[in-house]
């Protein structure tokens, strides 16, 4: 007897052979490899653009988001079945953006209805590239004290301040924000969530260069840019509880990240690159990290099938982002030591240079870095714990 | 498999806790050591335990058994890690039990299963011959003589020994000491001619025997599995214990913390409940993570177990080391945080932290594992 899923997953295997081009089934390689999508992206091929279009036609860029959003309006067992035919296919991501990772969530259970039918379908046919402003020079593991304000001036915000680490904010089209909408209200209760456009009059942004080389954050200003009051997400005041909300999808996101990226593990690399060589106790760490990067990938998959089941403890994001991106950081030291000297190189003018790789690693390491402070430092993670699940006092 | 516990689980868990607590709590595990019992559980507890289907819990119904898996198993474990309880289960209902499925003719199932499961049978694994768990170190030989065997050798760390009715002796029948290869497993009468049991308890009061063998008389219906084929068959027999003794660890960290989660909570320095102080807190925060580590991945061991994963030894290495680290950081975090009330006997949990150091050291701790683990990978 064939089941509704069978049918799905034959049709969707079909539909994907026919119209998965080649192109788009090899490995990602080059940061041009990852589709963006926004008014500035430029496509690295034709192929790129067409595997967008037609998986944003079928809504199958945000499968499980509904059809009157531009979604597939996939039950969650379709959208499985649907990420297992795409891995069997080698298939790339038509599109990745914080628009589907971050704002969208927030925008299903917060905006109104008007904002879900101007947003969602432009993020998921990725017409629209959205940036965070959430970190300000002065409010960093203390968010809450962000000073950006937002002033209603008539049927519009009135929006003055400055932003920092806001990812890619020179290649984003829109922003959403944390702006304090209410001067005198305590802290958390002052705060408003805001979207509004990247070209709007007064608003410039300049890269920041990280030890790393790359500058994927940007310093972004606001001077006396007017919004229309329309764009004011939830009810002011309560900005708060969207940030929290979509902080947590964000840490999921990042200890997530380090969770695919450990397929190929350490062990593996090291046997590549030094054989039976490896000195013992480098071999025992490796063994320890691995322990370790096992049982958090059994935990990821535990706290979601707990969830599925409705049993659990629940809000463990905290957890998955701290112990993700510590595991990751552990990966890349221990990956430097397997690789020694090589693992040094940023440049080369010597014979192969210019190949694939060079500094890669040591690229990769110093990003790593970044991993248990974006989004949350470790020790405000340990914290929300420590308030949160176990109830300590003063926490 | 969904790595989650099912409804019926579940609620083998809450009746297991139940039964702990009410039966054979932290006070009866005390009350036991302070008075030198020589048995070291008590045996109405254990039959109790027998009618409420643990002791056979991985004995198949057809012979009494409730045939449940090692995920109930383990949390039979758990619940007696979070209480202290101290009863045969890991000997008799996981090693014994596992032995006699994997490696029993139907006469010796038919034999020994349903007074295993009753509660009538003890058994005991004399498997180890070195202080460091190695399991395939087996010195102890079985020389042919008549239609069986002669066993004769020292094992010097019998968990249970001293009360086990029957001994499940690993020898060898051939092959270098080290091999897998060459060892076979026999089931011994523990009043056999030429055993003689010596008790030593250890220092979480638990019962354990040095058994030494002088030409002891088995004939060939007492070998258990093929003959020397045995290595493989303790090994997966190991593994049921091994899983079984992770999820004991979880139970014996998770009760440690919750108490010492609590104690933050009431006690007060400097005007204030140490609870509020950060460096505390960080510290508890990242125990809770590992503790929800360590649960992972032992409950993905006991399923891939109960599933016939072929990677399940893999996941049972992994459990046993993750377990015995998190249940020794947790418990020597519990003194520590407890402070100097935390060294006085008085207080119970010092008698976690003897308890996780003895399950995390029986049948390989995390330095084994990882190695075992390493080498399944082929690294």
């Amino acid at each position: 007897m064939t089941t509704d899923i069978d049918t799905f997953r034959a049709e969707t295997r079909v539909w994907l052979e026919a119209h998965c081009p080649a192109a788009m089934r090899k490995p990602v390689k080059h940061e041009d490899d990852v589709c963006w999508g926004g008014r500035k992206f430029v496509f690295s091929c034709p192929e790129q653009k067409l595997w967008l279009d037609r998986m944003a036609d079928k809504g199958w860029t945000v499968p499980e988001w509904p059809k009157a959003y531009g979604g597939g309006g996939l039950s969650r067992e379709e959208v499985k079945v649907l990420a297992a035919e795409m891995r069997a296919l080698k298939a790339r991501s038509p599109l990745s953006s914080f628009g589907i990772w971050m704002l969208g969530p927030a925008l299903l259970k917060y905006g109104s209805e008007a904002q879900k039918l101007e947003h969602l379908p432009r993020i998921a046919r990725g017409e629209i590239r959205w940036c965070q402003g959430y970190s300000e020079p002065g409010a960093g593991s203390d968010l809450a004290s962000l000073r950006t304000s937002a002033l209603l001036d008539g049927d519009e915000f009135v929006v003055n301040g400055q932003k920092v680490w806001t990812s890619y904010a020179d290649k984003a089209d829109w922003i959403f924000c944390l702006v304090r909408t209410d001067p005198a209200a305590a802290k958390h209760l002052g705060i408003s969530f805001l979207l509004f456009d990247m070209e709007s009059p007064g608003v410039s942004t300049s890269p920041i260069r990280l030890i790393s080389g790359a500058s994927p954050f940007c310093q972004t200003f606001f001077d006396d840019v007017r919004v229309p009051a329309a764009n004011l997400m939830g009810e002011a005041g309560k900005g708060w509880d969207i940030a929290k909300y979509l902080l947590t999808h964000e840490r999921e996101m990042i200890g997530g990240m380090d969770g695919a990226d450990m397929r190929s593990s350490v062990s593996q690399i090291a046997k590549k690159v030094l054989g039976e060589t490896i000195d013992p106790l480098l071999r025992a760490e490796i063994v320890r990290h691995e322990i370790d990067a096992w049982a958090f990938l059994l935990t990821m998959e535990r706290v979601k099938d707990e969830a599925k089941a409705g049993v659990g403890v629940g809000a463990l994001s905290s957890m998955i982002k701290y112990y993700g991106t510590e595991i990751n950081k552990q990966r890349m030291e221990l990956l430097m030591s397997v690789n020694g000297s090589d693992g040094l190189v940023w440049e080369r003018s010597d014979e192969g240079a210019g190949e694939d790789g060079d500094g890669d690693l040591a690229r990769s390491w110093l990003r790593s870095r970044a991993n248990s402070i974006e989004g949350g430092t470790s020790e405000v993670q340990l914290n929300i714990i420590a308030k949160r699940v176990l109830q300590l006092p003063g926490a | 498999m969904a790595l989650v516990l099912n409804d019926d689980q579940r609620m083998i868990a809450q009746a297991a806790d139940g039964f702990f607590a009410d039966a054979a709590p932290v006070g009866e595990h005390r009350r036991l050591r302070d008075a030198k019992d020589a048995v070291g559980f008590s045996r109405d507890t254990w039959t109790a335990m027998a009618a409420m289907g643990f002791a056979g819990v991985l004995v198949p119904e057809a012979h009494g058994g409730a045939g449940l898996g090692v995920v109930e198993a383990g949390l039979v474990m758990e619940a007696m890690g979070r209480n202290l309880s101290a009863a045969p289960m890991l000997s008799t209902a996981l090693l014994g039990a596992a032995a006699l499925v994997k490696g029993g003719t139907p006469d010796q199932q038919a034999a020994h299963l349903p007074l295993m499961a009753a509660g009538t049978k003890l058994f005991a694994l004399a498997a180890d011959e070195a202080a460091r768990h190695s399991p395939f170190r087996v010195e102890t030989r079985a020389e042919p003589s008549g239609n069986g065997f002669r066993l004769t050798g020292v094992k010097p760390f019998v968990l249970d020994g001293a009360v086990a009715d029957w001994l499940i002796v690993a020898a060898r029948t051939e092959g270098e000491a080290d091999s897998p290869q060459g060892i076979t497993l026999f089931l011994v009468p523990a009043g056999a001619a030429g055993v003689s049991i010596q008790r030593r308890s250890m220092v979480d009061s638990r019962g354990a025997a040095r058994v030494i063998l002088e030409g002891v008389e088995v004939d060939g219906a007492d070998m258990l599995g093929e003959r020397g084929k045995g290595g493989r068959l303790l090994d997966a027999v190991l593994d049921i214990g091994r899983a079984g003794l992770a999820a004991e660890m979880l139970g014996v960290a998770g009760q440690s913390f919750a108490m010492t989660v609590d104690y933050l909570k009431n006690r007060e320095q400097f005007g204030q409940k140490i609870g509020t102080f950060q460096a505390l807190q960080h510290r508890a925060a990242h125990l809770f993570c590992e503790l929800e580590l360590a649960r992972s991945a032992t409950l993905k061991a006991m399923m891939a177990l109960d599933e016939g994963d072929v990677r399940a030894p893999l996941f049972v290495s992994l459990a046993k080391a993750k377990a015995g680290d998190v249940a020794k950081l947790a418990t020597n975090e519990a003194v520590q945080m407890h402070g100097g009330i935390g060294m006085t006997d008085d207080f119970d949990i010092g008698f976690y932290m003897k308890r996780a150091r003895a399950a995390a050291e029986t049948f390989g701790d995390s330095a084994f594992h990882g190695d075992r683990l390493a080498g399944m990978i082929g690294y």
